[in-house]
């Protein structure tokens, strides 16, 4: 565990480790039934984390805060860790044998790694959609109704029926489908599978939604349709977007997080946060020559 | 305008042009001989089996020199009818009996009629009382719980012990096609050299016919010492008794553990024990599991496997079970190892997905990955069931009887099977016995050839369900 | 009292309800530990243990073979009759008169392993040298599957093929004084057909194995097919190749059907004094009893335990064991070093 490159990040969001107990905006809008009293701190934030692969450490010392309905991007060079950062945000990195998470990642205040929290609740909280569409090989209802399904949903037929109809047009893909549900997932265009699978990731109503490179497969047209329904979706959902496509996050997010890798004293390549500013500012201001650098093109 | 090139330095040692031409007609012409070596070898194997083929089929069916006791237009006769109008194969029931009254003598009669009634209502060779009496006793025979005899049976018993047909030569399928004159001579100069290997006969009382070893009375008659009505009707069902104990032993435990060791097990010392152990176990020759059968199935676990713990069964631990377990112990490396290639085949992707939308490990495996996996685990695991049934000596080591007549009626039954039966025919010099051996040896890769065709079906339906 | 947003220079954050548009909602957030608290799941823990415990099954096995190998072969061992010593040393196998030396059933095996490997190795590799870089879709598509059917066949069949079709050939052809009945020839032929599919294919794969970039290479140098397949594939892929011929070994020795029909049940007890070694000790026309052979023959009559005899199968058995088991991962670790070679 080499963590000698102790960078500073220029993070324009504040990471707030304080404790939230005069959080005034709770405090306006008590007769909200239900109000978010760790709101300041994000729906999600990592403290100090690092991502090893064995003893090969991908990312170190990520601080962060994801706010509540609201599109975050992670962009970056390739293989400087914004798929690891997104799998530790709901422990997917469970699934990598060699994988570990130092450090910590809050979820409404609750350490996620903590031994005593349920990995798969955490995932039914914060849902994923993946760079490659990865539809079941079911039928296009099945997709949708056999994560509700596994979490407890007792309603009979019908309600199913409702909230697959509901889940996929929010996805904006039901007036497409609505005809052929009992046809195979893997029937669809790409950008009709990676809809089915953000469908699928909405219906079982989770908190955040994480997504990684989901246009990275699809036409621009495709892209344009699910960046829409981001949009859409971020008045029920904080989203958490990794791309590639600068114009993109511009495009959609509300904040951006800009990670660079860099070789360490062991000759290892680690990720590390570089700027974190609302994408408006990180677009046109930033703070960071890197930052710079890379928004411009100009990265070496 | 033309640009002289530049002269390069010449090269020693190098072939000229002309020579270079030469030398790649000679390398075109080695190559075109060892290619053709290549191919000679390949069709050698293949040659090997078409030879293993032909022998069988050639040898199942072919002309006989028989010689019978009774000639069958006598045992029409027998029956009170006119052999002109009817043929032995025509008579009935009722007809068999009477001319297996006349044939044979009382006490043989009664034997069979202990064995096996004729008739559900009355008695053919035993008088009443005594039937009674017999009946009554401790030790009744079991002709007296046991159905009666149907007509097939009969006709069996008429042949067996009134016609008496003995085949004292045989000759294989392709020669009685081609030259059927030649294996009568033969049989004819045998007559003449050597007469005292015939006391009994003369060379007239030979008939020469057709035979079809591969028969569906073969296949239905049970096992007998004569090699003109045995049949293998007691191993076909022996071999499906062992089947099913293998497969319901072999396929969840090697599908179990295929899916421990492919989707829960984490890389500790005792998972890899078990992985490269179980790669070792696929190695171990398949006499080796029979030794640990007799061992600890048929000794060890005698009143478990013989039935006794359970108050039924055998009279020792030589049965269905404890043969149906030795060859699931057999199979269980092949099936693991084949279910861990479907389950590896499975995209990691859709795990991810499984798992992304809250579902737990074992939700994800049961309804993403093992529906996905099914053909390829289907496959593999009639193929290994396959290499089950063609098993022989495990089957020797736990004491798979040599000869039985009775069918095997559950998993505590003594028994025997169909590569045992080949085994034993096989073994016994007489060459009619080489023939019945060929016929159950058809008989089985029949089977087997079944069970391919199935898997081949099976694979093809499920993949195209799935997409 | 300063709102939270003004620590984010001008992104105050416009509180929103959030509003779901489904039945299901999340829970309050202020027991959010509780919410998110390990469940337990009885059903799944279950249902994974048996899962190990089907894997664990593996174990038993493996210990019950050695166990009960090791069981008998002790007790074979301290029945005074034999010691290991004369086990391992003594040329003369014959129960009856307490004679219990392993050489001549080592030789039986050795002698037909041999004889099928000689068989099977050019057949093999001439077989999967022209399936894998010559044949082309359509050959290679109809020579495969007979090759597969070959592996489908039960070893009794080829055992009747051996009696039947093989040894009557062998003494057509060398005559019935110089092949006995029962002879080493015809078994090992045999055992040498059955393993041709074997070798082939894990030949086969082996050279499939070695990258196009390679062939490529060679051809780009004006070499020609033969000589891309012969100088640069086959040695490319030798290792793959030798661990092929190694298991095939391996299944030759373990092999039991054919040689208990064709080879015979008579030890070939020998004295390296006075025994020809090429006219006896060492002939492929004289019968061979094989280690497996015994324990098929011993076992297929009625044995009684605790005897001798019984004991002695499972002496030899752990000696066959041992054997294979030292062929497997021979193999195995051939197989690893080639896997480096690329990787
Ligand atoms: N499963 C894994 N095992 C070991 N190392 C891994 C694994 N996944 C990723 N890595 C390593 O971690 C580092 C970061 O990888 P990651 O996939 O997070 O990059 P990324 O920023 O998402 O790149 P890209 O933009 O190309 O998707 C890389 O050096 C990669 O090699
Ligand atoms: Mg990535």
């Amino acid at each position: 565990m080499t963590s000698d490159t102790q960078r500073e990040a220029v993070v324009a969001i504040p990471t707030d480790n304080g404790a939230p107990a005069d959080n005034p905006v709770a405090a306006e809008h008590d007769d909200v039934d239900r109000t978010y009293e760790h709101d300041v701190n994000g729906v999600i934030r990592t403290s100090d984390m690092d991502v090893f692969y064995g003893d090969f450490r991908a990312v170190g010392n990520v601080s962060l805060s994801f706010a509540f309905n609201e599109i975050t991007a992670l962009i970056g060079p390739s293989g400087c860790g914004k798929s690891t950062v997104l799998r530790s945000l709901n422990r997917m990195n469970d699934l990598i044998p060699s994988a570990r998470v130092d450090g910590e990642v809050f979820y409404h205040g609750e350490d996620i790694y903590d031994p005593e929290v349920d990995p798969v609740e955490i995932r039914r909280r914060i849902g994923m959609v993946f760079q490659k569409p990865n539809p079941f090989p079911k039928s296009i209802y099945d997709n949708v109704a056999w994560g509700v399904k596994i979490n407890g949903f007792k309603g009979r037929k019908e309600a199913m029926d409702e909230v697959v109809e509901q889940a996929l047009t929010e996805a904006a893909l039901w007036d497409e489908v609505k005809d052929k549900l009992n046809d195979s997932g893997l029937s669809l265009s790409g950008g009709q599978q990676q809809r089915l699978c953000i469908a699928r990731a909405i219906a079982i109503q989770p908190d955040v939604v994480l997504m990684d490179e989901p246009c990275s497969a699809l036409d621009p047209i495709a892209t344009l349709r699910i960046e829409e329904l981001m949009i859409k979706l971020k008045q029920h959902y904080s989203i958490i977007i990794v791309t590639h496509n600068m114009q993109q996050a511009a495009r959609v997010s509300d904040k951006t997080a800009f990670f660079n890798v860099e070789l360490d004293a062991t000759g290892q390549r680690t990720g590390y946060l570089v700027e974190y500013s609302p994408t408006d500012e990180l677009f046109t201001r930033p703070r960071v020559q890197q930052t710079e650098d890379y928004i411009t093109g100009r990265f070496g | 305008m033309s640009i002289e090139a530049p002269e390069r330095p010449v090269q020693e040692h190098f072939p000229t042009p002309d020579e270079y031409a030469g030398l790649l007609s000679k390398r075109t012409r080695r190559a075109w001989v060892v290619q053709m070596f290549l191919l000679l070898m390949l069709t050698i194997a293949v040659l090997g089996l078409s030879i293993l083929l032909f022998t069988i089929i050639d040898d199942s069916f072919g002309n006989v020199a028989t010689v019978n006791q009774v000639e069958p237009e006598e045992g029409v006769v027998l029956a009170g009818l006119d052999p002109a109008t009817t043929s032995f194969g025509d008579l009935g029931k009722d007809e068999l009996v009477t001319a297996l009254q006349a044939g044979i003598n009382r006490n043989v009669g009664r034997r069979l009629e202990r064995e096996q009634r004729f008739y559900e209502d009355r008695l053919v060779f035993e008088p009443q009382a005594s039937w009674d009496e017999l009946c009554a006793s401790d030790d009744p025979a079991p002709g007296c719980t046991s159905s009666a005899r149907d007509a097939g049976n009969v006709s069996l018993l008429v042949q067996e012990q009134v016609i008496e047909p003995d085949i004292i030569a045989v000759s294989g399928m392709v020669e009685s096609l081609l030259n059927p004159a030649a294996f009568e001579e033969e049989v004819a100069r045998d007559f003449a050299v050597n007469p005292e290997k015939y006391p009994d006969y003369t060379f007239d009382q030979v008939r020469f016919q057709w035979r079809a070893w591969f028969s569906w009375s073969f296949i239905t008659s049970p096992a007998s010492a004569t090699p003109e009505i045995a049949g293998i009707r007691t191993a076909v069902l022996g071999s499906i008794w062992l089947v099913a104990v293998t497969v319901l032993f072999a396929v969840p435990v090697g599908v179990g553990a295929a899916v421990y060791l492919e989707e829960f097990a984490k890389p500790t010392r005792l998972n890899d024990l078990i992985q490269t152990n179980i790669n070792n176990l696929a190695g171990v020759p398949s006499i080796i599991y029979g030794m640990l059968g007799l061992a600890v199935l048929v000794r060890a676990l005698e009143p478990i496997t013989s039935g006794s713990l359970f108050g039924t069964g055998a009279p020792n631990g030589r049965t269905v079970l404890a043969a149906g377990l030795t060859l699931g112990l057999l199979t269980l490396p092949v099936v693991i190892i084949s279910s861990q290639e479907a389950l590896r085949a499975v995209p990691g992707s859709l795990r991810q997905a499984g798992m992304g939308l809250g579902a737990t490990k074992w939700q994800t495996v049961r309804s993403q990955v093992l529906p996905v996996a099914i053909p390829g685990i289907l496959t593999g695991t009639i193929l290994a069931v396959a290499r089950a049934i063609g098993e022989t000596a495990p089957l020797i080591l736990v004491g798979a009887a040599s000869f039985i007549t009775q069918s095997p009626s559950g998993p505590f039954s003594q028994f025997t099977a169909l590569p045992i039966q080949i085994f034993q025919w096989t073994s016994l010099p007489q060459p009619e016995w080489q023939h019945l051996a060929a016929a159950a040896s058809l008989t089985l890769l029949l089977l087997l050839l079944i069970l391919n065709g199935a898997a081949v079906i099976l694979r093809n339906k499920y993949s195209r369900r799935i997409t | 009292m300063q709102p939270a947003g003004a620590r984010s220079a001008g992104h105050t954050r416009e509180r929103r309800e959030l509003t779901r548009p489904m039945a299901l909602k999340l829970g309050a957030v202020d027991n959010m530990k509780e919410q998110l608290k390990k469940r337990r799941r009885p059903g799944e823990r279950v249902i994974i243990g048996s899962l190990f415990f089907a894997g664990a099954i593996s174990i038993a096995v493996t210990v019950g073979i050695l166990w009960e190998l090791g069981k008998e072969s002790l007790l074979f061992f301290t029945d005074e009759v034999v010691s290991v010593g004369q086990f391992f040393t003594s040329t003369v196998w014959q129960p009856q008169a307490e004679n219990f030396g392993i050489w001549p059933l080592i030789l039986g095996t050795m002698l037909i392993t041999v004889i099928a490997l000689f068989v099977a190795v050019p057949i093999g590799l001439a077989s999967a040298i022209y399936l894998s870089e010559y044949a082309s879709p359509r050959v290679r598509g109809f020579f495969k599957p007979l090759l597969e059917v070959l592996v489908g066949i039960p070893t009794v069949v080829f055992g009747f093929f051996a009696i039947t079709f093989v040894t009557p050939i062998l003494r057509d052809i060398f005559g019935t004084s110089v092949v006995g009945f029962f002879n080493v020839l015809s078994a090992g032929i045999v055992v040498g057909l059955l393993i041709v599919p074997l070798i082939s294919s894990l030949a086969e794969d082996a050279m499939s194995a070695v990258p196009s970039s390679l062939r490529q290479a060679a051809y780009g140098l004006g070499a020609s097919k033969l000589e891309v397949s012969l100088r640069v594939v086959v040695p490319a892929a030798l290792s793959g190749i030798a661990a092929g011929i190694v298991i095939g070994m391996s299944r030759a020795v373990g092999e039991t059907m054919v040689v208990t029909l064709a080879a015979g049940a008579s030890p070939r007890n020998f004295n390296l004094g006075s025994d020809s070694v090429f006219g006896y000790i060492l002939s492929p026309f004289e019968a061979a009893q094989t280690m497996t052979g015994y324990i098929a023959i011993t076992a297929s009559g009625d044995i009684s335990y605790d005897t001798i005899d019984y004991n002695s199968i499972f002496a030899i058995g752990l000696t066959l064991f041992v054997i294979t088991l030292g062929l497997n991962s021979l193999s195995r670790r051939i197989v690893k070093r080639f896997r480096q070679e690329y990787d």
